[in-house]
């Protein structure tokens, strides 16, 4: 699915990640984990082709192709979907605009005509089931007057509809009350399948209780400085990161 | 990050060519150029007017031999040769055909191309129009089915011949012949425009529509439109313009009046797309329009327009709120890429008691154009409990164009509750990577983000101009925006 070799980025003359290697295979499940300003941020946004990181050195390679350079709408349309920590809003643009037009460009992409009005809506109404948003969702504006909780599950929501092979969820959990972290992380685990692959990035161990990762990383001063199973989780939610520090800071 | 975007934005400025360029290759009957009280008898003799009417021109034109063009506006206007242009310019043809047998297939082609529905079998049920080509009406559909309803709508030619007490009446008496500069030169020389009237309380069954049309070379298109909605009436009336492209500058200046009587309703929306110029700034119309509406008792006056052509526009439809509780209304979207400027805006002028005016205007910005809103909103002594509310909102794309806003206030009652809000805004870095990262590309976002920006504006347009007018942004701001 994705594996990345001796990533390099800047963002404005200063590195941020230095010599990321991460392997993600079919259907598995990835969490980074670590403190902040380790650059795991910097890591989605980096993947997904954001204008505002230089990659110095590296490469993505994801399903074969290198996607260091490509454009992010040829990204996303390659099956690269990014879950934002911040969800931006768009005045004025409803969200059966902004979907119509994502999906008909991904299908475009594809080589397919653009999907007619009455199966648009009608795949709206499916996938909003799985966030458990309500029906006037789609003549709202893009994430506008949103709640917090609202916004992650609207980003769930076009997760859905978009069905990608690779999922980044940026920090899904941050302002997400318990009801509002149970129906996010019930909404990723249906989409969940053999065939596509997530990576969480996550401060806390309390989203990987409901979606539960099948290897942890944890990132630190721009390098993935230990990699193992979920129990490193709960080791980390036990002991914090200064056990972390010092192994890497005491070499 | 911000510069390089900026640097692309400008760099990628709008290649897409102006759809409407073509000119029509049909025989033209010419005044030759030049602007003398002859011209004016000659254009007047050529439509068979009554003296009153030529009086009128003569006045307006006496009058505009001693006024200056206003230096005011945030504009950088050219010198005008105004010997230099024709004044008169019509495509030959049989006068009012009665049947579209006896309309050139030339003109019928061009409209065709237009996407405006003159021929029969095309026609909208649901709206009338009105097609005119340079200095004359070409022809005017459902005429019949609104005359059932005692509406006239009509060419303003036609209506001096055959309502002149109508047009005699109400002609002028909203804008003054000695209004400003290009008032005064518009009834001099007027050719053309066209002509309603809404008898009591009629409410127009469709939409009625003028289309303009300029197709000559150095011609310079004057129309006069009329509208005049009786006590208890109701219309919606739509206008739109196009031009060939053309090298040379032509010249546009109209007239619209509207008298709105007791407890009427006109809705009033334009889609303005003279042609703007090339890229370089070479060519395109001049666009000095007057426009304004009076309005009586419990009246209400609307005005919608998109402007997206023109080298330069310089216009304020504007309400005169003459009646008690009477309501004006103005909603605009300008936008200017390249080197266009605009400098419009409305004047609401209140002078009955509880009277109302909203204004919204919403100004793009792109490549090296110039955009301003300027607005008056003027509250008489006698205008007790008047209401205004404006919001004037700038979306600046690229950082070599300019937006700017010049709110006026004159209020002269203590009651009045007048409101102004303004914003400037560009599009973020941050949402066009949200719209990338669904994979929509730079073109499809700023057209997303811009068409929401002005959504409350294309909201009050009626659907099919609505549908347009989008399609027109999305054009008039290809190519703005281009990263990666």
């Amino acid at each position: 699915m994705l594996e990345i070799k001796n990533l390099h980025a800047n963002i404005n003359g200063k590195e941020i990640l230095k010599g990321i290697n991460l392997t993600v295979k079919d259907g598995e499940v990835h969490a980074i984990m670590g403190p902040n300003g380790s650059g795991k941020s910097t890591l989605s946004s980096v993947i997904t082709g954001n204008p505002a990181y230089e990659i110095t050195e590296g490469e993505i390679i994801f399903n074969g192709k290198n996607i260091v350079g490509m454009s992010p709408e040829d990204i996303s349309r390659e099956g690269v979907f990014l879950s934002f920590q911040y969800p931006v809003e768009i005045p004025g643009v409803s969200m059966v605009n902004f979907m119509r037009t994502a999906i008909n460009e991904h299908r475009k992409y594809k080589g397919l005509d653009p999907l007619p009005a009455s199966e648009f809506l009608k795949l709206m109404r499916e996938k909003k089931e799985y966030v458990e948003l309500d029906n006037k969702l789609a003549n709202r504006s893009v994430n506008e007057g949103f709640s917090g909780g609202e916004k992650k599950r609207n980003e769930i929501f076009q997760m859905a509809m978009l069905e990608p092979k690779l999922s980044i969820l940026d920090e899904t959990d941050s302002g997400l009350d318990i009801d509002a972290l149970r129906i996010v992380a019930n909404g990723v685990n249906k989409l969940k399948s053999k065939d596509n692959s997530t990576i969480m990035i996550t401060h806390y161990q309390r989203l990987l209780d409901y979606i539960v990762p099948d290897i942890v990383h944890v990132l630190y001063k721009g390098k993935i400085v230990k990699t193992a199973g979920k129990e490193l989780a709960l080791e980390l939610e036990e002991k914090g990161y200064d056990w972390i520090k010092k192994e890497v800071d005491g070499e | 990050m911000a510069e390089n975007n900026d640097d692309k934005i400008i760099e990628e400025l709008a290649n897409e060519e102006y759809k409407y360029g073509f000119t029509t290759d049909i025989d033209t009957d010419y005044i030759p150029a030049g602007l003398n009280e002859d011209t004016i008898r000659l254009i007047s003799a050529k439509k068979g007017e009554p003296d009153w009417l030529l009086e009128f021109r003569l006045k307006a034109y006496n009058q505009w031999k001693k006024m200056e063009m206003p230096h005011w506006p945030h504009l950088d206007l050219p010198e005008i040769d105004y010997q230099a242009i024709k004044y008169y310019a019509a495509p030959k043809q049989k006068k009012s055909p009665e049947s579209l047998d006896e309309v050139d297939p030339e003109l019928l082609k061009t409209f065709d191309k237009l996407g405006i529905p003159i021929e029969e079998q095309k026609m909208h049920v649901e709206m009338a129009v009105d097609a005119i080509m340079d200095s004359v009406s070409v022809k005017t559909t459902n005429k019949e089915k609104l005359a059932a309803e005692g509406i006239i709508f009509c060419s303003i030619s036609e209506a001096v011949k055959n309502y002149p007490d109508l047009v005699k009446k109400y002609l002028g008496t909203v804008v003054p012949y000695s209004d400003n500069f290009f008032a005064a030169l518009n009834s001099a020389v007027f050719s053309d425009g066209s002509f309603v009237y809404i008898p009591k309380g009629v409410r127009c069954p469709m939409e009625l529509s003028s289309y303009f049309r300029i197709n000559a070379i150095n011609t310079g298109q004057f129309e006069r439109t009329l509208i005049v909605a009786d006590d208890e009436s109701y219309v919606s009336y739509l206008e739109g313009c196009t031009a060939p492209a053309r090298d040379e500058y032509q010249l546009h200046a109209a007239i619209v009046e509207i008298i709105v009587n007791d407890r009427a309703e006109v809705k009033y929306s334009t889609v303005q797309n003279w042609y703007p110029g090339d890229k370089q700034g070479k060519g395109g119309v001049y666009n000095f329009v007057t426009k304004r509406g009076l309005c009586k008792d419990d009246a209400k006056l609307s005005w919608t327009q998109v402007e997206t052509g023109s080298a330069i526009t310089w216009k304020y439809p504007s309400c005169v709120l003459q009646g008690d509780n009477s309501v004006g209304e103005f909603y605009s979207v300008a936008v200017t890429n390249n080197f266009q400027q605009a400098d419009t805006g409305t004047k609401m002028r209140h002078l009955g008691k509880n009277t109302r005016s909203h204004i919204c205007s919403k100004g793009i910005s792109a490549g090296r154009s110039q955009n301003s809103y300027r607005g008056l909103v003027r509250v008489s002594p006698n205008a007790d409990n008047a209401r205004n509310f404006s919001q004037c909102d700038s979306l600046l794309l690229g950082d070599k164009c300019g937006a700017h806003t010049f709110p006026y206030m004159d209020i002269h009652n203590d009651t009045a509750v007048v409101e102004h809000e303004a914003t400037t805004s560009k599009i973020s870095d941050e949402q066009m990577f949200y719209c990338n990262q669904r994979g929509i590309s730079n073109n499809n976002a700023v057209s997303l983000i811009v068409n929401g920006y002005a959504k409350e504006v294309l909201n009050k347009l009626p659907m099919e101009f609505a549908v347009e007018a989008q399609r027109l942004l999305e054009i008039s701001l290809e190519n703005t925006s281009s990263v990666g």
